[in-house]
């Protein structure tokens, strides 16, 4: 949900640590990863390969990216040895 | 009202006046860059460093460009930080004026009115400062040197109050160094008014880590805007109110705007900063021989007292509004804004815009007089330039 003016720190100040958490960066893509979890060896490429770091690793598996912040940059597809993952147009 | 009985009057050209005023803020930062007609404001100062009469850190910058720069740096830091300048320095400035006004910093920037190159000239016209009147810094034209000395006080609290920075203009050589009775208020008086800085957010607050000047998108960008907006509003109460608080100190009034025989005049001039004391001496003269003429002179020009303005003239039959500025292929800035103010009124007085003054050129009590004689005859149209040789 965006903030209205009054709600802002004046003059754009970011006035605690940690706040990009905040600001979702998804809206942004017009590709979204599609993970195809049959084709995955969680060889775990991928999530060192995402610049928004937006792909979550537990237990040594890699999870579901997490949309609010991936980008649609694509990278993750292109460095899949297996060909896991695809880019799909956002409608 | 306190009686101040031990006020010095000194002898004093605007510039030193200003320097006089800075010197009771005692700024933490000083960066600037010599200009004329600057130039006596920042040598007095450097003096005043120099002998150790301020705690000032001064710094020697190599271009406005750093001086502004290296003023919004101190100021987001979290303390007082003051530069000055005119013409080509101010234009020197410009890309970080909207940076100063858009961070929310409360500098404040004597400024003193000089023609812009080209061709190269150091005298007065207003071409420098209306040129940046859209950047958001709050505006005002002072008259006098003791204004000049006495509106930078009131620019100082101001700015902390709205968090918005204040230009501080005086007239390049009219009063930059024309020597005046300045009357100069005790250190300890201006001391207790100015009172402490206290930011709220700032950045050697190491405490409390801020991020200042990101990169702001379109989906913020607007409502960041919205909130200078807001200030610039909120500038025009406040100003009134910290001219309430500065009048118990030195028992002047700060208006928006000075009226001088204004209220039963038929017609007026409107004209702002030093030609504002030839209009006067005009206006006596032809007041003796029985003419209603008045004046309206501007002070706060940013943000812009448009509903005063238009109550204050709409009873005039004819007014003119004298410009020491130009816009090219457009009406003169002042003018305009007059123009605007009167809009919304049904019956409107009759409007006459004249230029005078570009690059310095004397304003004569002939020409004042000619302007109003021609208001009285009612003859009016097509913009006129005063003084020019066409």
């Amino acid at each position: 949900m965006l903030k209205k003016s009054s709600q802002i720190p004046l003059g754009a100040n970011i006035i605690k640590p940690g706040s990009s958490k905040e600001y979702k960066t998804g809206g942004w893509k017009s590709f979204s990863p599609i993970w195809d979890q049959k084709k995955c060896t969680q060889c775990l490429i991928c999530p060192i390969n995402c610049p928004e770091n937006c792909i979550p690793i537990k237990d040594g598996k890699r999870l579901e990216t997490d949309l609010n912040f991936c980008k649609g940059c694509g990278i993750c597809a292109q460095v899949c040895p297996f060909k896991a993952i695809y880019m799909k147009k956002c409608s | 009202m306190k009686n101040y009985n031990k006020n010095k009057f000194q002898a004093l050209n605007g510039g030193y006046a200003t320097a006089e005023a800075m010197r009771q803020i005692n700024p933490e930062v000083v960066a600037a860059y010599p200009i004329t007609p600057q130039t006596p404001i920042i040598e007095k100062f450097a003096e005043f460093v120099a002998d150790n009469k301020v705690d000032t850190e001064f710094v020697c910058v190599e271009s406005e460009h750093s001086a502004l720069s290296a003023t919004v740096g101190a100021s987001a830091s979290g303390i007082r930080a003051m530069t000055a300048t005119s013409s080509q320095g101010l234009a020197l400035m410009n890309e970080i004026l909207s940076v100063a006004s858009g961070l929310r910093l409360p500098i404040v920037m004597p400024m003193v009115n000089r023609a812009l190159s080209a061709p190269i000239n150091i005298h007065c016209d207003h071409s420098d400062s209306m040129s940046t009147r859209d950047l958001g810094w709050i505006q005002i034209f002072c008259e006098t040197a003791q204004e000049a000395y006495e509106y930078t006080f009131l620019a100082l609290k101001l700015a902390e109050k709205v968090l918005l920075p204040v230009m501080v203009m005086q007239d390049g050589f009219f009063t930059s160094h024309n020597v005046e009775p300045v009357k100069i208020y005790p250190d300890e008086v201006i001391k207790k008014f100015i009172g402490e800085y206290k930011p709220k957010n700032y950045l050697f607050d190491l405490k409390k880590p801020i991020t200042v000047g990101p990169l702001v998108l379109p989906d913020y960008y607007f409502e960041i805007k919205y909130q200078e907006i807001e200030a610039m509003g909120e500038a025009k109460k406040v100003y009134l109110e910290v001219g309430k608080e500065l009048k118990k100190i030195t028992g002047n009034n700060y208006p928006y705007f000075e009226k001088y025989k204004l209220e039963d005049a038929e017609v007026a001039i409107v004209v702002s900063s030093s030609s504002a004391g030839t209009a006067k001496v005009v206006i006596d003269k032809l007041r003796k021989q029985g003419k209603k003429v008045g004046l309206l002179k501007p002070i706060l020009f940013r943000p812009f007292p448009q509903n005063e303005i238009k109550e204050s003239l709409k009873h005039l039959k004819t007014l003119a509004v004298l410009d020491r500025s130009v816009s090219f292929g457009g009406e003169a800035p002042l003018f305009s804004e007059i123009k605007n103010a009167l809009y919304p009124l049904d019956k409107k007085p009759k409007l006459q815009s004249y230029v005078f003054g570009l690059g310095g050129r004397d304003l004569f009590e002939k020409e004042v007089e000619e302007v109003f004689e021609e208001l009285l005859k009612n003859k009016i149209g097509e913009v006129k330039y005063l003084g020019l040789r066409k």
